[in-house]
């Protein structure tokens, strides 16, 4: 390169800016030209030369037409937005579609040291609240994301996503894209499915592996297993105008050792019932140690599983008479109640369940039994005519137990491992086939089991496990795309090692014929399931007001202010009230002696989109990224002496290297 | 024939003076790659708005001086002027006698007055950058222009009087016009 020309680098360097207010000077060394003005997504030469293009790299027709169909050119903005669990890494990770370009990974269960989730006094805070007895646990099984809804639709206000592992609920508020709150389930000790009534009336959780209710114990045999070890399907009451789950409004079902699955909720018609599927008709339980099959095979036994068909609404009414019993402080309707009072039925379900998705209109429930080659469908109109009769027969735990016969309507032969259904616009079903590795399209039918039918199938790659589709599970598709969250990826990438990625793979379902647009390899642990949103309902801040602090959603009033920093000592404690902006700490001293507490504040004074700055420090483990406007708080004690750097860890400025100060600790 | 007393005139340029205080007087809008909708600055008779904080925030890298202190003497002047040169105009028309045209010519200067403080903030500012700053011994001092486009570092600026500044210039030229009525048409006593 030879001499650098010391203006253009002075331009070169502008990732932050240089001056405003000012018109350039004509004549002298302080003209500073860029070399060219920035396009934003600069297009590449105009035409003529794609054919070129297509021929050297090798691709076919098919190639360039879902090229065409996912590319979002440069700087503009995708058209929907996929929130997807990510799985045992606890977060939730955010797309957008059609161009499965990766935009967030929102830390909930997990600290995160890039945003500084679980670092700071707040969000630590914010995880203890899913403390178990007195454990913190720092990593979660992401499993279910709901998107709130209002009359049966997202309303993109909340997300709520729930730890299969430990049976704890999160709120995350889309306003921020942030974890707002955590709940630990004071029943259950796991858990599995997560959906919401149409207008978030409730968050439904429902458990997984049976366990003695209120995490108790009891040994484990048949005797046991059958009286001690119980279900449960939790309705978390949402506050949404504090947008936040009210454990003291809540209640919780009992339900019988089944092994509760995936839950969907009614709507329309069918709104006030939810339905909860289950895998373990058998009661079997581990015992292959002891001589017995193991639960994959003894859980596997019976023809059919057992679908939970609860009235929430007359659950609701039972809890406010005060009939309910309590436990842990959660109001619990026990097993006997729940069916002598018109909450709780069973209905026989294709074996070996995972979906029970209820159709846009309400009317139907489409069941996926993994080890029945059919979609089942249920008229849920006839769920309610036979939940009405007074001869039922009693099923398990003196359950009544809904006729098959009379309520299921038509099975629709599909393939091998039907897993899980989402809906489109046009009035189909699309059910992922695990075993397959595909995905079926399926016409809905009518109330006469008419007219149900599949009507296209395309091969996945590999193994997939949910499907989502835009509002696909909502009184109101929006179709053009199915997302198959595949659990294996096989040959499809780029080889990174023996942990493969994930593959979302886009399909569109815009023609008759599906056909996969898209490959996405997800760096993360397995996505079990997403849903997508129309981009334009989400509203997020782009910058925060100075001083807000998200955790209580308000200014904090001890949030350090522009020529008001300091530090303060106070007895062995260190008060310091400090602000960033491009690109300084103030102050950029701390003095402390071993041993005392210090307890920082600090704040992002900028006010300008996108200004975030880090803060890290050696030695005393604290990691943030703080937005324009936030304050946050984090405290420790200061143990070690030495010096100690703390700096900006996001590359805010071109004096972003200068962006540090020192914490001194003086020995005692 | 009913002598003209420039009545009418001195009541334009008093409406179009009020109206201009309510509106912007000077703006600058700054482009650069990282801001692709621009920092505006509106600078109003008695008030700068806009992206002051990110400007000053910019600013301080090469030493301009925060916003908040240019001017400050007649930004707080401007509170009592700019009503005061009102009134002074509302006050004469009702006047008959030839002196109560100077009470016109403050309004007739103002438009002027303002240019020619501004033009020489922009040249004082600029000529008066932070030596301490960071990159001040990378940017010579200059004196920004106060109308049309220009550049620095990676911002291209364009700079304009507002409609408030032309509304007071139209008031300038209704006071003067006013005073020439007064002085012509009216008796000195």
């Amino acid at each position: 390169m030879g001499t650098f020309p010391r203006k253009q680098f002075v331009a070169a360097i502008g990732a932050s800016a240089l001056l405003a207010a000012c018109n350039a000077p004509k004549n002298d060394q302080a003209q500073i030209s860029s070399a060219e003005p920035a396009g934003v997504g600069n297009a590449p030469p105009a035409g003529g030369n794609a054919d070129a293009i297509i021929k050297a790299r090798g691709l076919n027709p098919g190639d360039v037409d879902a090229a065409l169909r996912t590319f979002v050119p440069p700087g503009k903005h995708d058209d929907y937005v996929m929130f997807a669990s990510g799985g045992h890494s606890g977060q939730v990770v955010v797309f957008g579609l059609p161009s499965m370009r990766l935009l967030k990974v929102i830390p909930v269960f997990t600290p995160d040291s890039y945003v500084g989730w679980g670092y700071d006094f707040e969000s630590k805070a914010t995880l203890h609240d899913g403390d178990f007895k007195d454990a913190t646990i720092t990593h979660g099984d992401t499993h279910h994301p709901a998107l709130s809804e209002t009359d049966g639709d997202y309303d993109g206000r909340f997300l709520f996503i729930n730890d299969k592992v430990n049976a704890r609920v999160a709120v995350v508020d889309l306003a921020r894209f942030e974890t707002k709150q955590i709940v630990k389930n004071p029943l259950m000790i796991n858990t599995h499915g997560l959906a919401v009534t149409p207008n978030t009336e409730y968050v439904i959780e429902t458990a997984q592996y049976a366990a003695p209710l209120g995490w108790g114990y009891a040994p484990l045999n048949a005797a046991n297993f059958r009286e001690k070890y119980r279900g449960l399907a939790t309705y978390w009451k949402f506050d949404k105008n504090k947008g936040v789950l009210d454990p003291q409004k809540s209640f919780s079902i009992e339900l019988p050792p089944f092994f509760q699955d995936l839950t969907d909720a009614g709507k329309l018609d069918s709104d006030g019932w939810s339905f909860t599927n289950s895998f373990n008709s058998e009661l079997a339980y581990p015992d292959n140690w002891d001589g017995g099959l193991p639960p994959e095979a003894s859980m596997s036994q019976n023809a059919y599983d057992w679908m939970h068909v609860i009235n929430w609404k007359a659950a609701e009414a039972f809890v406010r008479s005060g009939r309910a019993s309590t436990f842990n402080g959660m109001a619990l309707i026990s097993i006997a109640q729940a069916a002598q009072n018109g909450i709780l039925y069973l209905l026989s379900e294709a074996k070996s369940p995972h979906g029970v998705d209820v159709t846009p209109d309400g009317k139907f429930l489409a069941v996926s039994g993994k080890l029945d080659p059919y979609v089942q469908i249920y008229s849920i109109a006839k769920i309610k005519t036979a939940a009405a009769r007074s001869d039922l027969k009693k099923g398990p735990y003196g359950i009544r137990v809904l006729p098959l016969t009379e309520t299921r309507i038509a099975q629709i032969p599909i393939g091998l491992g039907p897993l899980h259904t989402q809906f489109d616009d046009q009035g189909f079903g699309y059910t992922s086939l695990f075993l397959d590795s595909a995905v079926a399209k399926w016409k809905i039918g009518d109330e006469s089991g008419k007219g149900w039918e599949m009507v296209d199938k395309t091969s996945l790659q590999y193994n997939t496990g949910h499907l989502a589709a835009p509002h696909g599970d909502t009184v109101k598709p929006r179709g053009k795309y199915i997302v198959g969250l595949n659990k294996w990826s096989i040959d499809r990438f780029t080889p990174v090692g023996p942990l493969f990625p994930r593959n979302l793979q886009l399909v569109d379902v815009t023609s008759p014929k599906m056909g996969v647009i898209f490959d996405a390899p997800v760096g993360n642990a397995e996505p079990h399931y997403a849903q997508i949103i129309d981009a334009s309902l989400l509203k997020p801040m782009s910058v925060f007001p100075v001083g807000f602090t998200p955790h209580s959603n308000g200014i904090d009033p001890n949030a350090p202010k522009a020529g008001k920093e300091g530090v303060r000592i106070d007895g062995d404690t260190v008060y310091v009230s400090m602000t960033q902006a491009r690109s300084h700490f103030t102050p950029d001293v701390v003095h402390a002696k071993a041993g005392q507490k210090i307890i920082w504040r600090l704040t992002n004074t900028e006010s300008t989109k996108n200004a975030m700055h880090g803060f890290a420090i050696a030695g005393y483990n604290v990691s943030l990224t703080i937005e324009p406007g936030k304050s946050e708080h984090f405290e420790f004690i200061a143990d070690k002496p030495g010096v100690f750097p703390y700096y900006c860890t996001d590359f805010c400025s071109a004096l972003h290297l200068e962006m540090m100060g020192y914490l001194l600790v003086a020995e005692r | 024939m009913k002598r003209d007393s420039g009545a009418r005139w001195f009541a334009a340029a008093g409406m179009l003076l009020a109206v201009s205080l309510l509106l912007p007087w000077w703006e600058i809008t700054m482009h650069a790659p990282q801001y692709p909708e621009g920092l505006h600055v509106t600078t109003w008779f008695f008030t700068v708005t806009g992206d002051v904080h990110e400007v000053d925030g910019l600013n301080h890298y090469i030493g301009f001086m925060p916003l908040a202190k240019v001017a400050m003497l007649e930004r707080q002047a401007a509170f009592v002027v700019g009503p005061l040169f009102t009134i002074l105009l509302l006050l004469a028309v009702p006047l008959r006698t030839r002196w109560s045209a100077l009470l016109a010519l403050p309004a007739a200067t103002l438009p002027a007055v303002f240019f020619v403080d501004l033009a020489v903030w922009l040249q004082y500012a600029g000529h008066h950058l932070d030596p301490h700053a960071a990159l001040s011994s990378s940017v010579a001092p200059w004196t920004p222009n106060i109308f049309g486009s220009g550049g620095v570092g990676q911002f291209h600026t364009d700079s304009a009087f507002g409609i408030g500044f032309y509304l007071a210039s139209l008031a300038s030229i209704a006071a003067i016009m006013a005073i020439a009525n007064r002085v012509k048409n009216m008796d000195a006593a």
